[in-house]
């Protein structure tokens, strides 16, 4: 078994708004080995990309981590104080987000914020921290890096800051970036080149990788493992083929039969009625119940755990009831 | 082959932004600035019979949008020709213009944005009817309850503001505003690409079922291959606002002629492919301003040759049945 490098055990992150609480996370367990990739599925609202933030300790009030562990290497990061992250954060830990353009300084060279980036975390002297942003460039294709790096990121086309973006994440070589649909805003081919160059490093240092997205079709060519998420939780997870191939959560069926693909042209797309139910406000049960078309009467009473069916763990009390039989 | 319901002929749309005064002074002391041209539609030819689904396809910046606005008569061609039902569109007399600006209606990207957020949806979906006079005040009611009926939407929604509806629900709202002044041909402009997948397939359901039922036609004008593929049953692929191959769905998808096609077609993730190493088409698209002289991807171009480098390729019938614009497909790239 290879080494675990991030683990995450019953985190709960619930934000208390004046509307009540709302229970963004919900209890989400799951780890990531050294070099693997692990696609986190869910459409808006299912608190994928709340539990990125909540690695990272990026939640502000009136969030709150209320419950649970992660640990990184492990070392316990929750409940560490924001001076103590910092330490982790950019280091071991980094984040690619969706928009580069909201992250990259507009009026400071990429080469500065480059620097800035290594310096806070080494005593190096700059022109070492200038060649490793160069190095950190060129290993993302940027085509003539040190001329690159004099460059303000409006200078960049979107697909190129998405890369400055993950060369910056990658300068301290972190044990685990956590990546939140940082392809979904770029045409196809740049996709494609954006998803080659992650691939290929993950492979070649090590990193770990948490793909956040909304898009099955991506994580299918990317990742190792998939967990779909559905209102704070984690309803199933599993090798990439055991999900894709033997989806066993009436979710994970109904967003596999919504991707418009191969041999199915004109004909109607098997829809899951209905949509994703209010954070503030979940029914009692299995939150999908009232859109799941397999629902018994344990499904509006008790919310299922994840359990082990077939290869995958998945939290469906129908499922659990018929096995593994595919 | 029935007549088209709406075309363009070799029609273009170029956008200019002359120099403004404090440039013009810049200039006397030597900035060189100049009038900044964009080509973004170039001598684009299509066609949307009755019934029909066309699909049309691009990346960012190809001038897709362009083209639909230009179907839609929310911008008028450069050069070239609108035709509604086979007449130039900027020589019909009013009645004949009112039909087509009725007849074609628009549902853009975004429903937050494109929804009006102090207006009821009830309002919002009987406005333009009630202006045009294709009912009165006293049917009003009735006929918004039948549209929202026909998109799936409670009709007891109809006093409630566009955010309190999910995005889902939103994009129905814009449905049914287009259909409730009875329109033959729907523009749709990304129209389901800020959707969830589960929300993107209903919509793209109803979409469906709304042809079949209306008679419609539609224009859906999409980046997405996959929805494409889906509901389209002739696809244009744009690049850099010249249509460079048109087919049908199915035999564009199985023998795909045009290079770029070809890498658009590869780059498309599948749930089927697993694990894979992504081959990729190097560079990006060229700014429009400043295009690439000749085949406009020869910069990209895997078989590029000379000719490619010097020499517009004009739009040819393919081995598919459809049109081509490569030399490979007329005599070769040397």
């Amino acid at each position: 078994m290879a080494e675990k490098v991030l683990e995450i055990a019953g985190l709960k992150t619930h934000f208390f708004t004046r509307a009540g609480v709302v229970k963004a996370v919900d209890g989400v367990s799951l780890s990531l080995a050294r070099g693997e990739i692990l696609g986190l599925v869910g459409e808006s609202g299912s608190g994928k990309s709340i539990t990125g933030f909540s690695i990272l300790g990026l939640i502000d009030p009136p969030g709150r981590i209320v419950e649970g562990s992660v640990r990184l290497m492990g070392q316990e990061l929750v409940g560490r104080s924001d001076s103590q992250m910092q330490s982790v954060r950019g280091r071991d830990l980094a984040m690619i987000f969706q928009d580069p353009m909201m992250t990259l300084n507009p009026v400071l060279s990429v080469g500065t914020q480059m620097v800035e980036t290594v310096l806070a975390h080494e005593q190096v002297s700059k022109a070492e921290a200038r060649a490793r942003a160069v190095a950190a460039l060129a290993m993302v294709g940027i085509p003539s890096p040190e001329e690159r790096l004099d460059a303000y990121p409006h200078q960049f086309s979107g697909g190129m800051r998405q890369r400055v973006a993950i060369a910056i994440a990658l300068l301290h070589r972190p044990k685990v970036i956590i990546a939140d649909e940082p392809t979904t805003a770029l045409d196809v081919t740049i996709q494609s080149q954006i998803l080659a160059t992650v691939q290929e490093l993950c492979r070649t240092t090590g990193t770990a990788l948490i793909w956040v997205t909304h898009d099955l079709t991506v994580i299918a060519g990317l990742a190792d493992r998939i967990a779909v998420m559905y209102a704070g939780r984690i309803v199933e997870t599993g090798p990439v083929d055991s999900v894709l191939d033997h989806p066993r959560h009436p979710y994970t069926i109904g967003l596999i039969g919504s991707v418009p693909s191969r041999g199915k042209r004109g004909e109607r797309l098997a829809q899951i009625p209905g949509s994703a139910p209010s954070l503030a406000s979940l029914p009692q049960g299995c939150p999908f119940a009232p859109r799941c078309g397999k629902a018994i009467a344990a499904c509006r009473s008790e919310r299922p755990d994840l359990e082990p069916v077939g290869r995958s763990l998945v939290a469906c009390h129908v499922a659990q009831g018929t096995g593994g039989a595919e | 082959m029935t007549d088209p319901l709406i075309a363009l002929d070799q029609a273009s749309k170029t956008f200019e932004r002359r120099i403004d005064l404090a440039g013009r002074i810049a200039n006397v002391f030597g900035a060189g600035l100049k009038d900044i041209r964009l080509q973004a539609v170039d001598r684009v030819d299509l066609s949307v019979s009755k019934g029909e689904i066309v699909g049309l396809v691009g990346e960012s910046g190809c001038g897709k949008s362009t083209v639909g606005r230009l179907v839609a008569g929310i911008h008028s061609p450069s050069a070239g020709r609108v035709l509604w039902r086979g007449m130039d569109v900027a020589s019909l007399d009013d009645a004949g213009r009112r039909a087509c600006t009725l007849g074609i209606q628009m549902i853009f990207q975004d429903p937050m944005a494109s929804l009006n957020p102090r207006m009821r949806a009830g309002d919002i979906v009987a406005e333009a009817a009630l202006v045009h006079g294709l009912f009165g005040a006293d049917e009003r009611e009735e006929r918004v309850a039948a549209a929202f009926s026909r998109v799936g939407l409670d009709p007891s929604y109809a006093r409630r503001y566009p955010h309190q509806f999910s995005g889902g629900q939103r994009a129905r709202i814009g449905i049914a505003r287009a259909l409730a002044v009875e329109p033959e041909v729907l523009v749709c402009d990304e129209s389901v690409a800020a959707l969830d997948v589960s929300i993107q397939a209903q919509v793209l359901n109803l979409f469906m079922d709304l042809g079949e039922q209306l008679g419609l036609s539609y224009l859906f004008i999409s980046h997405d291959l996959g929805v494409v593929r889906h509901i389209a049953s002739r696809v244009i692929i744009m690049y850099l606002g010249r249509v460079v191959e048109t087919a049908r769905t199915e035999a564009l998808f199985d023998a795909p002629a045009h290079p770029y096609t070809r890498a658009l077609l590869d780059n498309v993730p599948r749930l089927d492919a697993r694990h894979r190493s992504f081959a990729t088409i190097k560079g990006e698209i060229p700014s429009p301003i400043n295009p690439p002289p000749g085949c406009h991807f020869h910069p990209r171009c895997p078989l590029v040759g000379p000719r490619c480098r010097a020499e517009v390729p004009a739009l040819k019938a393919g081995p598919h049945g459809g049109t081509v614009a490569c030399h490979l497909n007329d005599g070769g790239t040397a």
